[in-house]
């Protein structure tokens, strides 16, 4: 797939900027790294060509920002959407979570982001510049006098390697082609996991989510949590209290998180992207998706606006409890 | 804080003999918020209500706890209590521990030690009750009947005496059901026919009933007093008003071989037909599979011979909204497939028939006119094998039949071996039963004649195989009390089928949200004390949709089932529930999910000004507390927990859970 460029991109957003299609751009913009891409709202044509960013970085989902950003700007705010954070779109659309009306989406193909951790376990620490040459980065760092060649393909983020989709779901306008859906192996580790027994399935999760340092940014950056309070910062809602008691209910902030995003998660990745302790946060929600999948037939939230998902719909051929639990005995 | 009161019932034995009362309410005492506990013999008897009435208002209590028998037996009866003495009825909580505790252990240990905690639990919730009042609804005054058989009849007939309206909906192009098939009904050997076709000529008169006939219930929505459903007028291609069921379009169609269903196919009929000469409503049907009109466009005969005018070949199935305040479900039963049963050789030889075909074989409007002779050859049978629980009783286990008894099989078989050697007396009868089953008013007697005047030859046992065999029917079976082997050569066999619910009941049970039994019967509020009502408020049972039952039964079970609706319809305003949803709306994110749970579209949403950004519209979700009915799906749906439910607080089930993992 052809790549698309950041002058494309820039190029877009000022055009849209000038001709009064939108007001506000929403974009990636440099952190204190060059690998430390970070969401941002642009208004002016000089800040876009100072500041906006498009990297292989910029794995950043900017469809959750539309629900905070989309208030107080008079017109339209242009949102780059990769085919990924389409899903989340739609789904934050279902849910009403921002209006339609307010938002001029761009899709913009991807062939997948650099996972820093993965990259820096190749290139070493101490990173200073890195400069992408076709399908390679070039990775310059303190401790090397050349810098080092490392293939992209090599070092993608989890969620691009086990890509589900380059198809965008949503768009006002494409800039570059959109994909297809692809068939792929993303369910291959939660397959494993199931095949544990119970003791070896606890002690897995015991020694991933005892890492948690319950720093909320699978949370904050989750665009399934998106509520006006969440129930882990409401003193009413019986869970705040809960979560952070002790090392078993400490893990219960992802187990109960998983259960509040169920049906809903479009599996976009962002939790374990952006997780300090590298926990895969993911499993947790495609083990969801696996099973509403298996139970009432292929799901993908987000596919389609409006759509029914089978957790809040009722049919008549719907599986009886005693078909989960039938599952249960079989699996132990 | 509340001051609660605990009140430990003996419930005679039944919770004392395996829990130490007295530990309990001593153990309860101890409890957060707890100022009086004690216990008692019988809690739901006037004297241990008294206790309760004392004790609320020496102690000053602002909530109670009555641990005993299951919220179900006995919630009702102490609300009341607790009303009586000035206490809010919903700060009232019940610990079951009579059902789910005492019933189920047999040491005093274990058991007390369950008691408590689940009194612990009770007080938990208790302590974080508010005092709810009820609303009310207004009531539709206007039933509706699911079926049309001698069940709907029957309960149709009597509510529409009380003066309210009711609507029947019936699959068929005819109401009249199984019964309008039968030949003779025991013990009386009244015809069947002479019986009910008056009762359905009363229907089709009353000015209070309506009948759809070739129509299904399609949608419900809604709940007690308030019922909105969808019913589908399927196309019968022939307008119901203007057919005066002359027959002359029935008399000319050229197609003539479609298997007659009311003949059970042992004779045919045309492919436009009234089902029978007594059919109400009296109107012709087309059979879109059979005509040639609907299918290729070439016919049109019964448009030309209609003196009315009344064909109409591009007639559409027709959806009719109507609101109720009572629904009666009355959809009966059906034999079961002989397919699994291949022993019997139903599907070798056509001189194996199940009972009902034996009902339309000796019918006078039967296919024969009522003479009896073998479907093969014509000729008249000399021996004929009765052969009783045919897919009845069978294993649990087993990969066929039913594990119930049929209920009905034993009479009619005694009926229909009496009438063949009544009126065939040189005819050899023989049943094989298991055992025979008659418990009815004049029940025992009527098999008695069978066997001692009418000389039926009764077989204690099964038959293990048939085999055809040239024209005749090789039975092979075991006279358990000769203890031997028989083998007799048969000219006809009748298979007594066991009976099922009709398949339509499972799809309807769903859009009522009524409960089935595992053999798809509807079940009943309570087994012995509210037989005719189901566990869904509004929605009455009437007839073998609930269980097996002959036409007695039937009849006074529709009976009862109209009773309950004009009980229901007699009163104006129904108190409503208050334990109801309601969101938060500080923490609502409109997000739909609990309006696409809501199986009563109780929930609306309305844009309103956020509490956080002033001035900016959110999207709230809003609960009609008339139209919720309190069942918490959209509080598990809420992803942020805005959707509570009143009564059952998330945070009275988590502090419950808390108390009994403390």
């Amino acid at each position: 797939m052809q790549k698309i460029t950041k002058s494309q991109l820039v190029d877009k957003a000022v055009s849209l900027l000038a001709d009064g299609t939108v007001s506000a751009v929403l974009g990636w913009s440099m952190g204190e790294f060059s690998y430390d891409v970070t969401p941002r709202i642009f208004t002016t044509e000089d800040d876009i060509r100072k500041s906006f960013v498009f990297n292989d970085f910029c794995g950043a989902n900017l469809s959750k920002y539309l629900v905070s950003k989309t208030d107080g700007i008079e017109g339209k705010l242009l949102v780059f959407l990769k085919p990924c954070d389409t899903y989340s779109f739609n789904q934050l659309l279902t849910e009403h979570r921002f209006n339609r009306e307010n938002v001029y989406a761009v899709g913009i193909p991807c062939s997948g982001m650099v996972d820093i951790s993965r990259l820096k376990a190749v290139s070493g620490d101490g990173i200073t510049k890195i400069h992408e040459e076709e399908e390679n980065l070039l990775v310059t760092t303190i401790y090397e006098d050349n810098p080092i060649t490392v293939p992209a393909k090599d070092v993608l983020l989890e969620r691009c390697d086990n890509c589900k989709s380059k198809k965008h779901v949503a768009f006002d306008e494409l800039l570059g082609d959109s994909g297809e859906v692809i068939e792929s192996a993303r369910f291959d580790q939660v397959a494993e996991i199931e095949a544990m027994t119970p003791d070896e399935r606890f002690a897995f999760w015991q020694s991933q989510l005892s890492r948690c340092i319950r720093c909320n940014a699978c949370r904050d950056v989750c665009p399934a949590c998106t509520c006006e309070k969440c129930v882990f910062d409401n003193p009413l809602s019986g869970a705040e209290n809960k979560s952070p008691a002790n090392n078993f209910e400490e893990q219960m902030f992802h187990i109960i998180r998983a259960y509040h995003v169920a049906g809903r998660c479009t599996d976009c990745g962002e939790c374990s992207r952006v997780c300090p302790e590298k926990i895969p946060l993911h499993l947790l929600n495609r083990k969801f998706i696996k099973d509403i999948n298996e139970f009432y037939g292929e799901y993908q939230a987000g596919a389609e606006v409006g759509a029914r998902a089978p957790l809040v719909d009722y049919t008549v051929d719907d599986p009886e409890p005693c078909d989960v639990l039938d599952r249960r005995d079989t699996d132990a | 804080m509340q001051r609660v009161g605990v009140f430990v019932c003996w419930c005679g034995s039944n919770i004392a003999g395996t829990i130490d009362v007295q530990a309990v309410s001593e153990a309860l005492k101890k409890e957060a918020g707890v100022v009086f506990s004690t216990n008692y013999q019988y809690m739901c008897s006037q004297a241990g209500q008294n206790i309760i009435i004392e004790a609320i208002k020496e102690h000053n209590l602002t909530g109670i706890v009555v641990c005993s028998c299951s919220p179900r037996m006995h919630e009702a009866t102490f609300r009341k209590t607790a009303a009586s003495a000035g206490l809010n009825p919903y700060m009232v909580e019940i610990a079951n521990i009579r059902e789910q505790c005492s019933w189920v252990h047999k040491d005093m240990m274990s058991g007390t030690e369950k008691a408590i905690i689940l009194g612990r639990a009770a007080i938990a919730k208790v302590n974080l009750n508010t005092p709810l009042t009820p609303g009310e609804t207004p009531v539709t005054k206007r039933a509706l009947v699911i079926g049309g058989g001698i069940a709907g009849i029957q309960t149709a007939l009597d509510i529409a005496d009380a003066g309210f309206p009711v609507d029947i909906v019936e699959a068929k192009p005819t109401i009249g059901g199984k019964m309008a098939q039968l030949d003779k009904t025991f013990p009386t050997l009244d015809c069947a026919a002479c019986i009910l076709t008056p009762k359905m000529v009363d229907v089709a008169q009353n000015e209070n009933i309506r009948i759809f006939s070739y129509s299904e219930v399609t949608g419900v929505k809604g709940f007690v007093g308030n019922f909105d459903v969808t019913i589908r007028k399927n196309a019968r291609y022939v307008k119901e008003d203007i057919c005066t069921g002359c027959g002359a379009c029935v008399e000319k169609c050229p197609m003539k071989k479609v298997p007659n269903e009311f003949n059970l196919g042992m004779d045919s009929r045309r492919a436009i037909y009234i089902p029978f000469a007594q059919a109400v409503p009296k109107v012709a049907t087309i059979d879109p599979n059979a005509c040639n009109m609907l299918k290729s466009g070439k016919c049109g005969i019964c448009a030309k011979v209609c003196a009315t005018g009344a064909i109409d070949y591009n007639q559409k199935e027709e959806y009719i909204q109507e609101k109720y305040g009572a629904i009666v479900v009355a959809t009966g039963f059906n034999p079961i497939s002989m397919e699994k049963f291949d022993e019997f050789a139903y599907s070798q030889s056509c001189d194996v028939i199940t009972s009902l075909e034996f009902e339309r074989l000796t019918n006078a409007a039967g296919p024969t006119s009522g003479h009896l002779v073998r479907p093969s050859d014509g000729k008249k049978p000399k021996t004929i094998v009765f052969v009783q629980c045919v897919g009845s009783r069978c294993d649990a286990y087993a990969q066929k039949g039913k594990e119930y008894c049929s209920k009905i099989c034993c009479m009619y078989t005694a009926k229909h071996a009496m009438l063949v050697r009544d009126k065939y007396p040189d005819t050899e009868v023989l049943v094989f039963y298991i055992d025979v089953r008659t418990p009815g008013k004049n029940f025992d007697e009527f098999y008695r004649r069978a066997t001692e005047e009418y000389g039926v030859k009764y077989i204690k046992g099964m038959v293990g195989k048939i085999i055809p065999n040239g024209d005749k029917l090789i039975v092979r079976g075991s006279d358990l009390i000769m203890d031997k082997q028989l083998n007799i050569e048969a000219d006809l066999v009748v298979l007594a089928a066991a009976i099922e619910p009709d398949k339509s009941a499972r799809n309807l049970a769903t859009m009522l949200t009524a409960s089935m039994d595992t053999n798809d019967f509807f079940t009943e509020a309570h087994p012995k004390l509210r037989p005719v009502e189901s566990p869904t408020a509004g929605v009455f049972l009437s007839g073998a949709c609930q269980g097996p039952k002959d036409i007695p039964e039937t009849v006074s079970q529709a009976g009862a089932a109209a009773a309950k609706v004009i009980g229901l319809l007699a009163k104006d305003r129904l108190t409503g529930n208050p334990c109801v949803a309601y969101s938060n709306e500080i923490m609502c994110n409109g997000c739909s999910s609990c309006e696409r749970v809501c199986p009563y579209r109780a929930i609306t949403y309305e844009e309103k000004e956020s509490h956080i950004n002033r001035g900016k519209l959110r999207r709230i979700a809003v609960v009609n507390p008339a139209v919720c009915q309190g069942c918490g799906a959209c509080t598990v749906a809420c992803p942020s927990g805005a959707m509570d439910l009143k009564g059952f607080a998330s945070s009275q089930i988590i502090a419950e859970v808390d108390a009994i993992c403390r």
